[in-house]
């Protein structure tokens, strides 16, 4: 029974969600303040009923309804409470549902933080997510409805894939959707002023607000999928440059874009169009990335083709979505007029050149993606773009960007002069050059130019970002300017801070990283990078839905024991396969991390591969400072008390240097 | 985010078994330079039987046998090149993760360029014509300064 409540509440959901869309546009069309109004009684009550759906799937799983065929092939009796309540997106009918809540979450939001906003812009926003909304619930109910049944219901279910029973994949799906999803409200914000005509500061200001904010969950949820990656597969690595990561990368890279342009849009009036253009990319390859991973045509172009129904309408709707908004752009975005001019040197040209970057960034990345898949259905052949060729492209594509960062931060807008500029960002070149230079002369075990270079790099957008801070005060009141700072450059600060120590830890840990594969038999030792590892044996243990084997590893440094890990290698017999859990120590400078392979002989001996990985835990770091600054931003107060003013345009001449 | 695609190997690949069991083999080299070569070469061949796992990380049977091959071709003296194009020979570029420079890749490979190339075209062209109205502006606004000051001088 409560599965078909579920399906009901799905269909009640569609019914609102098809009156929160139209009405409203109409509404907002002719001046109709009361078909206006309906959208935010509806957007509520889609949210309540979706919410009704999710609660039901998830009952399923809790209370193992086998009769229900997605829960059967997710779930299992003896799965533990977490991975059930996670277990509901753990597959494509689920996460779909998962997508589709989480779209109702932010409208609801959206409902809430809009007081400030105009009527009219308020019932076209909503009216936009409804219209997303629509989609997704026709694609749920008529092509992957989860609560499909089966009779007579299995006695067990099939278990959930065990690579998703880590804490790390039970909260890195749902972090990723809030970001994906969250840029539906900067892409409905741009639609809506596309139909309204209204392209101001104000907008922007609106506009820059929730778009940040999903762009904050976005990077976490990357960087959550990274980690996992990382303690979950047993190959030391971060990153693979696979198109399900691609998929995220894509949104991320036009996201951050998006927030700088949206940055010259609100001080000064310029980019408009260009602004509006960025958000329907960043929410078009949102969608494509949902897509991609879950239509299955990364297996192969053919796998796309067994499932025609899902394949034809996740085609038909991502041609409605971008080539209704990019017609709707061609339409009106002539009209769009930017005021302010700039000169070659000034804040609004380093933007420019940040956005260039990143969108070429990004259009390679979807090159290299979508490249093998266009060659083998046009049968010229299959190909493999992996990892050779994303490094080649993306390294010097971003490197130009970090460099970039330090001179945009401190610039100012409109017109600015080179020596100005120089006597401001001259010390923290130098010091970054020097201090990266000689870093890998300390504590490393041998020199390398790459990554002193790569740690001059990096430390250059950490110092000119806290130089940047540094020369808005002046000396005698160094506290008063500080405080007088807005948020929003403490964000910014910050942020740049993160991509400098993601830099440093990228360049340390591909110069310093060192791995041996051996066999080791109970008391053998061996030296990696100075740390000594002594592999002690491997023990039997039952855990609640797998056996495991644990290997005991001592590490010692300079003759005391540093870290005793345990490796495992666990065997899911319901899913009749194997996983490994690496052993890992984890530093801020190194990782000790170790994987057992494979028994080799009767006297213990075991293949073992064991890592040094340098400055690995920086790559994640620097993400969270990202994310860090990006939520202090949001939290600036000048957001709140300027956006219930509301404000014209900048005038023309109307230079200011805030950021 | 490797899990959906996981997911998907599990239903669809023949190396699920084996699936993530870092491929742990102890093989001995001549000298260190022989052991960084065979360790690039794995990493940049695909398993050709999984989703989309180098031949360092697979642990299938063939990636196994592909490995055996890299590591005789490496101690016989065979060159890298050598060693690729016996691969390709065999399984065609879907092997290699680097794609080869020929026609039907030659826009994969120089699009980048022309992008950033038209980006920075536009980047002119917009930043030329926005200092156009920079100076004008500039000119309005030293016309209204002019203009305010004589007023105040004649009162």
């Amino acid at each position: 029974m409560i599965p078909e409540i579920g399906a009901f509440a799905l269909v009640v959901a569609l019914c609102l969600a098809v009156i929160q869309s139209t009405l409203p546009l109409a509404g907002a069309a002719r001046g109709i303040p009361a078909w206006m109004n309906i959208a935010k009684p509806a957007a509520c009550g889609q949210l309540l009923f979706v919410l009704i759906a999710y609660a039901c799937l998830t009952w399923a799983f809790v209370t193992h309804d086998f009769s229900v065929l997605y829960v059967a092939h997710n779930s299992n009796l003896n799965l533990p409470l977490i991975y059930r309540i996670s277990g509901v997106w753990a597959a494509h009918e689920g996460s779909l549902l998962l997508w589709l809540l989480i779209l109702c979450g932010w409208t609801g939001a959206v409902t809430r933080f809009s007081r400030s906003v105009p009527d009219q812009m308020v019932a076209r926003v909503l009216a936009i997510l409804g219209l997303i909304s629509v989609g997704f619930l026709l694609f749920l109910l008529l092509t992957s409805n989860p609560f499909e049944r089966q009779f007579p219901a299995p006695l067990n279910g099939r278990d959930l894939n065990p690579l998703l029973q880590d804490p790390g994949l039970a909260i890195h799906p749902p972090m990723l959707y809030i970001g994906y999803v969250g840029f539906s409200v900067a892409f409905a914000f741009a639609i809506a002023a596309l139909l309204g005509g209204r392209l101001d500061a104000a907008w922007a200001r609106w506009s820059r607000t929730w778009t940040t904010l999903a762009w904050v969950f976005l990077t976490i949820g990357i960087a959550l999928g990274s980690w996992w990656a990382y303690n979950e597969l047993g190959w030391g690595g971060w990153w693979f440059w696979d198109p399900v990561e691609n998929a995220s990368f894509m949104p991320w890279l036009v996201g951050t874009a998006l927030i700088h342009s949206l940055a010259a849009t609100e001080k000064r009036g310029v980019f408009k169009a260009w602004t509006v253009l960025l958000a329907i990319f960043t929410f078009s390859l949102s969608l494509l990335g949902t897509f991609l991973v879950r239509s299955g045509i990364l297996t192969s172009v053919h796998a796309f083709a067994i499932d025609p129904a899902r394949g034809i309408f996740i085609l038909a709707f991502l041609g409605i979505v971008i080539g209704g908004s990019l017609l709707l752009y061609a339409w009106r975005a002539p009209a769009i007029r930017s005021v302010g001019g700039f000169d070659w040197l000034s804040r609004e040209v380093a933007l420019l050149l940040n956005n260039i970057l990143l969108v070429v960034t990004a259009a390679t990345i979807l090159l290299g993606t979508l490249y093998p898949l266009v060659l083998d259905s046009l049968q010229l052949g299959k190909i493999s773009v992996g990892p050779p060729y994303f490094n080649t492209v993306f390294v010097p594509l971003t490197i130009p960007l970090a460099l970039l960062a330090g001179i945009g931060a401190v610039s100012h807008w409109k017109r600015d002069r080179a020596w100005r500029l120089a006597k401001i960002l001259w010390m923290p070149f130098a010091i970054s050059l020097v201090l990266g230079l000689a870093w890998p002369f300390i504590g490393m075990p041998h020199y390398s130019i790459a990554a002193g270079l790569g740690g001059s790099l990096g430390l250059w957008a950490i110092f000119a970002a806290l130089q940047g801070l540094w020369s808005r005060t002046s000396s005698g009141q160094r506290w008063e300017s500080l405080r007088a700072t807005p948020s929003g450059i403490y964000g910014m600060t910050l942020a740049h801070c993160g991509t400098g120590i993601f830099i440093i830890g990228i360049a340390f840990t591909s110069a310093y990283t060192v791995e041996k594969d051996l066999r080791m038999t109970p008391g053998d030792e061996y030296l990696l990078s100075g740390y000594r590892y002594r592999f002690d044996g491997v023990e039997d243990r039952d855990g609640p839905n797998y056996r495991a084997d644990v290997g005991t590893i001592t590490v010692f440094h300079d003759e005391t024991e540093v870290a005793r890990l345990y490796p495992e290698k666990r065997f899911y017999s319901r899913q009749s396969n194997a996983m490994t859990e690496a052993g890992i120590d984890a530093g801020l400078f190194r990782d000790l991390y170790v994987v057992i392979g494979e028994p080799l002989d009767e006297n213990g001996s075991w293949s073992v591969r064991l890592y040094y990985n340098a400055f690995v835990r920086w790559i994640w770091l620097g993400p969270l400072f990202m994310a860090l600054g990006g939520l202090i931003a949001v939290s600036d107060r000048r957001y709140r008390h300027l956006a219930s003013r509301r404000t014209q345009s900048p005038l023309p001449g109307a230079a200011t240097s805030a950021g | 985010m490797k899990c959906c695609c996981l997911a998907a190997i599990l239903l669809l690949s023949p190396c699920v078994p084996a699936l993530s069991l870092a491929s742990l083999e102890t093989l001995s080299f001549a000298n260190p330079q022989q052991e960084t070569r065979y360790k690039k070469i794995i990493a940049e061949l695909r398993c050709l039987v999984c989703q989309n796992q180098n031949l360092a990380d697979s642990n299938a049977d063939l990636a196994k046998d592909l490995r055996k091959k890299t590591y005789t071709m490496i101690l016989a003296g065979q060159t890298d090149a050598q060693i690729i194009d016996f691969m390709v020979a065999r399984y065609g570029d879907f092997v290699r993760y680097r794609p080869p420079f020929n026609p039907s890749t030659v826009l994969l490979w120089i699009s980048p360029a022309l992008l950033l190339a038209l980006g920075l075209g536009i980047l002119w062209r917009v930043t030329r014509r926005s200092r156009g109205t920079l100076s004008a502006t500039d000119e309005a606004g030293k016309a209204r300064i002019r203009k305010l000051l004589r007023k105040e001088r004649e009162p």
